[in-house]
């Protein structure tokens, strides 16, 4: 991918279930790189408001990462609020599952892993919807 | 409460040209603090940052001399403002961008606990079951009869039992703990169980009280002279989580307690039915 991507940062502020290990070792990562970045408080809340914001946050041409959650969660968080994110160049980390090494070390890698469910598949381990 | 269609002050930690640098700890711990306050924070540096657009922007920076330019956008559509943070901790600028938030009626975050139904769409059937389900008018639908998450503050906070009720598991709570509700892929071993469940609706609308009857008729026989009203609520709040717990539906107590009257609950199922016929019937139409 020629482009290096734009960071998305989720601080999942009003819920315990991205370890405050892993969000604050991200944090600090992208702080040290010198990397510009985007942070928000909590996605679900700008999600919750239709926060104009997200429309923000989702445009652009270049690639995006984003550090939060499962990326089928993220996809309709914005989706919902009809501010889709490119299928084609978006990549979610996810601070649930990753370690705060692994996390921050995807997070700064400029290749992007477009991860999240392709528009009218089931996003299931086995098979696709046909809709 | 209800929560505004209010936008997030947007605020740009600067560090180019006419301002100092801040080091990596200064940076993370105002970048902190400021998340933590509920703002949404861009840090310039290298590579691309998001757009801009038409909401409020407060620019933050250690300004040569202390001073923060004086600037406004040209064309008057957006409000910019500079503010020198040189000199204050976390505390201090945090409380100087609360009074600037405050000036631009952005959005106020943290008096919510941000719990709602997501909807997979591309899961989702439109079979309007959680709009019949679903007892606080959470659920709507738009001008195309597509299911919607309409008031999603009216949603109880800790409460997935909706995602139950969903036959094609489209239905996310992203803070919930475990998959695939929190957004976690679906497994075809999940979805079958899904579409095997109990009819909750039934549960909590029908044979509840049909079983808090037949309870408080027995104790009415045997302690007629004793019943009270906590007596009652304490017998359907020990029945209804007898219930849930059997059903393993993880429906907080909280919830359980806060659940309408039984003729309340039989009116906004009907409501929230014909709602769903209303979408359906047009839907096939
Ligand atoms: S999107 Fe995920 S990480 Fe962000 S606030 Fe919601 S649950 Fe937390
Ligand atoms: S129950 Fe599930 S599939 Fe049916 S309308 Fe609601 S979200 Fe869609």
């Amino acid at each position: 991918m020629a482009d290096q991507p734009r960071i998305l940062f989720c601080h999942c502020n009003y819920a315990r279930v991205v370890p405050d290990e892993v969000k604050q070792g991200v944090l600090d990562g992208l702080c040290q790189s010198g990397r510009a970045f985007e942070a928000v408080a909590d996605l679900c809340e700008m999600s919750a408001r239709r926060d104009p914001a997200l429309k923000r946050l989702a445009a652009g041409e270049e690639p995006v990462k984003i550090a939060a959650c499962y990326p089928r969660a993220v996809k309709w968080l914005f989706g919902s609020c009809q501010a889709g994110l490119p299928t084609d160049r978006t990549e979610v980390v996810n601070m649930r599952e990753l370690s705060a090494d692994d996390a921050t070390a995807a997070v700064l890698n400029d290749m992007v892993d477009p991860n999240l469910p392709a528009d009218g598949s089931v996003a299931s381990t086995e098979g696709e919807k046909k809709i | 409460m209800a929560i505004a269609d209010e936008t997030t002050l947007r605020i740009v930690l600067y560090e180019g040209e006419g301002a100092a640098s801040l080091d990596a700890a200064d940076r993370g711990a105002t970048v902190t603090a400021l998340l933590e306050q509920g703002y949404a924070v861009t840090c310039a540096g290298a590579g691309a940052v998001a757009p801009a657009d038409d909401s409020a922007l407060l620019v933050l920076g250690r300004f040569e001399n202390g001073q923060a330019p004086e600037a406004e956008d040209a064309n008057g559509e957006v409000s910019v403002a500079f503010r020198d943070i040189t000199g204050l901790d976390t505390e201090g600028i945090t409380a100087l961008v609360e009074t600037e938030r405050a000036s631009t009626q952005s959005a106020k975050h943290g008096e919510w606990k941000p719990w709602f139904p997501v909807i997979d769409f591309d899961r989702c059937t439109n079979c309007m079951q959680c709009l019949s389900f679903c007892l606080f008018d959470v659920y709507g639908t738009d001008e195309d009869q597509q299911i919607q998450v309409q008031n999603n503050d009216n949603c109880k906070t800790n409460c997935p039992a909706c995602s139950r009720v969903c036959p094609e598991a489209a239905i996310m709570f992203p803070k919930y703990k475990s998959g695939p509700i929190n957004g976690d892929v679906v497994s075809d071993g999940e979805l079958n169980r899904e579409k095997m469940k109990i009819d909750i609706s039934a549960l909590l609308g029908g044979d509840v009280y049909q079983m808090l009857r037949d309870r408080s008729q027995r104790s009415r026989s045997r302690f007629s002279k004793e019943r009270s009203s906590d007596k009652a609520l304490g017998e359907r709040t020990k029945c209804l989580t007898k219930l849930a717990a059997e059903a393993d539906i993880d429906i907080p107590l909280e919830v359980l307690q806060s659940l309408p009257s039984a003729d309340e609950i039989a009116k906004k199922a009907e409501a929230a039915n014909a709602k769903a016929k209303a979408a359906l019937g047009s839907q096939s139409s």
